[in-house]
């Protein structure tokens, strides 16, 4: 009984460990946000204040970045989530021998280095520039351009693993009825397809968007002279001496922290209605029985 | 560049000869409506999901793959010489990587294959950190724990990672720097008297790393534990085998693809990561992927640098083969 108290003991001791050692090191950081030292350190506490975080707000260049970030995350989503569908619905319709190559093809970038996806887009693109004789200030050049295409290629598996998910469920007698009624099959797509996956497609969205807000090492190659976020922080990072750094830390682990919280809890609420919706039919195709029996002598 | 043109010539071509060949004998629209993945889909969704994915496919992936292979097999011109009679193949890129400059006194480029081989060793060593780190968690919330609690814990290991990478890089930056918390604390308790420099002896940069990619190896073995029916795990117990002999017979058997999933996906992140031996590396410690980017930003030599990803990635490509084929598990159990 004892043994077996002790082993319980040093689970907890183990897992306390383990959620300190995920956790220590952002609260810390935190912390050093609100320590009055013009070094971003925790220790030796100097006092607490804010004033970091209104230096941040006056930094260009990072707003610029947080901007830039924005709209290259929607260039994104606009890219990856209509992609990352069809891909899903080819798949799901592909012969056994095909899906095997198609699979392989496409969840490539998710397992190739994210240097790789950045320096090859960066290549193709610019090869395919000089090809042409395009010059500098057209799209081949445009670090936009080539970070939204450079992402998405992964982004865009991603987003088809999360479809593929939702589409294993799908009832495909759905469909038939609908065509069998005389919809066509624009109408089928619209009307019963795209209502049917809209969880999956808000879920693709949300990931597609904080997956390039917080990509790295392929928008280091592809953004040439913009900045993103990632890039004005990495650089900001290595020099590593302000501590607005870790007010920006705060604010975006704040808000990060909300976005995946509300990715968590649509994901969940979505899970738990599907179940609710399953066990009600279950219960109501067992009360309906009884209910209309009794109602047939009242008709 | 001739071989480019002909390259989109000829993709252009197929296309063509395709549209050709269905639309004889009746109207292109008649003859594609005869074909099963149009009938079933209609003529507009049809076009756009082939649409969608050539491009994904065409253009986002095997494309761009193709060029950068066929880029590091090229000299470094100047944009006016390209497509001219210097723009021809070699080998030089990789023979640079293996042998150095020409007239070095050593025979092999030891400072760049140093740090290939490094990388690959730190980043097994990092994989094998996170495996036993998360092996024990893994299986206490996949059987041990039950309902809300094993929801609260895999909501606890998701938020961290939301995190960006950059960001918790800094945070080990600040708990391991010289006026870190760490070298305060001890130094403040008297255990030490000159600060330990941390990120030097790259204590920081394995601590970092193997944080980073956390989540991936706890996932993966998670998904794997939590279809073992708990009913073996019983059985065995039964039966009277210690509990080690129960990971090591029933547990770890059954988790084997989530193991080599957890295992090819970290070492990949490992190795391909920038971003954390930029900020966490020492100063003479260098990793590879930071030599391939110098390559394309400080040496401003593209095709040198094409090389060195393309060796990055049949290296990663031959990691996850090996692991592959120890674990006999196939492609589709490793990426989920």
């Amino acid at each position: 009984m004892t043994s077996d108290r002790v082993r319980r003991l040093m689970v907890g001791f183990y897992i306390l460990l383990f959620f300190g050692f995920l956790f220590g090191p952002l609260l810390l950081m935190g912390a050093a946000a609100f320590n009055d030292v013009s070094y971003p350190q925790v220790l030796p506490w100097q006092g607490f204040t804010v004033q970091w975080f209104a230096k941040l707000v006056n930094d260009n260049q990072m707003m610029q970045g947080i901007t830039n970030s924005l709209w290259i995350g929607l260039g994104v989503v606009a890219l990856s989530v209509p992609i990352g569908l069809a891909g899903a619905l080819v798949m799901s319709q592909i012969g056994r021998r095909g899906a095997t190559i198609y699979y392989t093809i496409v969840i490539s970038p998710v397992l190739t280095p994210g240097v790789v996806l950045g320096i090859s887009t960066l290549v193709f693109w610019d090869r395919l520039g000089t090809s042409v004789g395009a010059g500098y200030d057209t799209l081949f050049y445009d670090g936009f351009f080539l970070t939204v295409v450079g992402q998405s290629s992964f982004i865009s598996a991603y987003c088809m693993l999360v479809f593929l998910a939702r589409l294993q469920r799908f009832d495909r007698g759905l469909e038939e009825a609908a065509l069998d009624l005389g919809a066509s099959q624009v109408q089928v797509f619209w009307k019963i397809l795209i209502p049917y996956l809209r969880p999956a497609i808000l879920a693709a969205a949300v990931l597609a968007f904080l997956s390039s807000f917080e990509n790295y090492n392929t928008t280091l190659f592809t953004i040439l002279s913009e900045n993103t976020l990632t890039i004005v922080l990495a650089g900001k990072v290595r020099m590593g001496t302000q501590p607005d750094l870790s007010a920006l830390a705060v604010v975006i682990m704040a808000i990060t922290l909300i976005g995946a919280s509300a990715h968590e809890i649509l994901k969940r609420r979505e899970a738990a209605r599907e179940k609710a919706a399953l066990a009600e039919a279950r219960g109501e195709a067992g009360r309906l029985a009884p209910a209309r029996l009794a109602t047939v002598p009242a008709g | 560049m001739s071989d480019f043109v002909a390259v989109f010539l000829a993709l252009l071509l197929a296309l063509l000869v395709a549209l050709i060949v269905q639309s004889r004998g009746a109207s292109i629209f008649a003859a594609l409506g005869e074909v099963k993945f149009v009938e079933r889909n209609g003529l507009v969704i049809s076009a756009y999901m082939v649409t969608a994915v050539s491009v994904w496919v065409v253009f986002m992936i095997v494309l761009p793959m193709l060029y950068m292979v066929d880029f590091s097999f090229r000299h470094n011109l100047p944009p006016s010489e390209v497509g001219g009679p210097e723009d021809v193949h070699t080998l030089k890129n990789y023979a640079y990587l293996l042998l150095g400059r020409k007239g070095d006194e050593e025979l092999l480029n030891w400072l760049h294959l140093g740090v290939f081989v490094r990388t690959v060793l730190a980043s097994i060593f990092v994989t094998l950190l996170d495996l036993a780190i998360c092996y024990p968690i893994a299986y206490y919330m996949a059987q041990v724990a039950k309902g809300g609690r094993a929801r609260l814990l895999v909501l606890c290991l998701i938020l961290p990672f939301w995190v960006n990478e950059i960001l918790r890089a800094f945070a080990f930056r600040i708990l391991f720097g010289t006026s870190g918390v760490i070298n305060s604390v001890l130094i403040g308790a008297g255990l030490l008297e000159e600060p330990i420099d941390f990120i030097r002896a790259d204590v920081a940069l394995y601590a970092g790393l193997s944080y980073a990619y956390i989540l991936m190896m706890v996932f993966s073995l998670y998904n794997a534990i939590e279809s073992l029916d708990h009913n073996q795990i019983e059985a065995a117990r039964d039966l009277g085998s210690p509990w080690w002999r129960i990971h090591w017979r029933v547990v770890m058997p059954h988790a084997k693809p989530g193991i080599a999933s957890g295992c090819t996906m970290v070492f990949m992140l490992a190795a391909g990561a920038l971003a954390a031996p930029q900020i966490l590396g020492g100063p003479s410690s260098l990793w590879f992927t930071q030599v391939i980017y110098d390559w394309f930003n400080q040496g401003a030599n593209w095709p040198q640098g094409a090389a060195y990803a393309f060796v990055l990635l049949v290296s990663c490509i031959a990691f996850v083969l090996a692991v592959m084929r120890t674990f006999k598990v196939r492609l589709g159990e490793i990426a989920r």
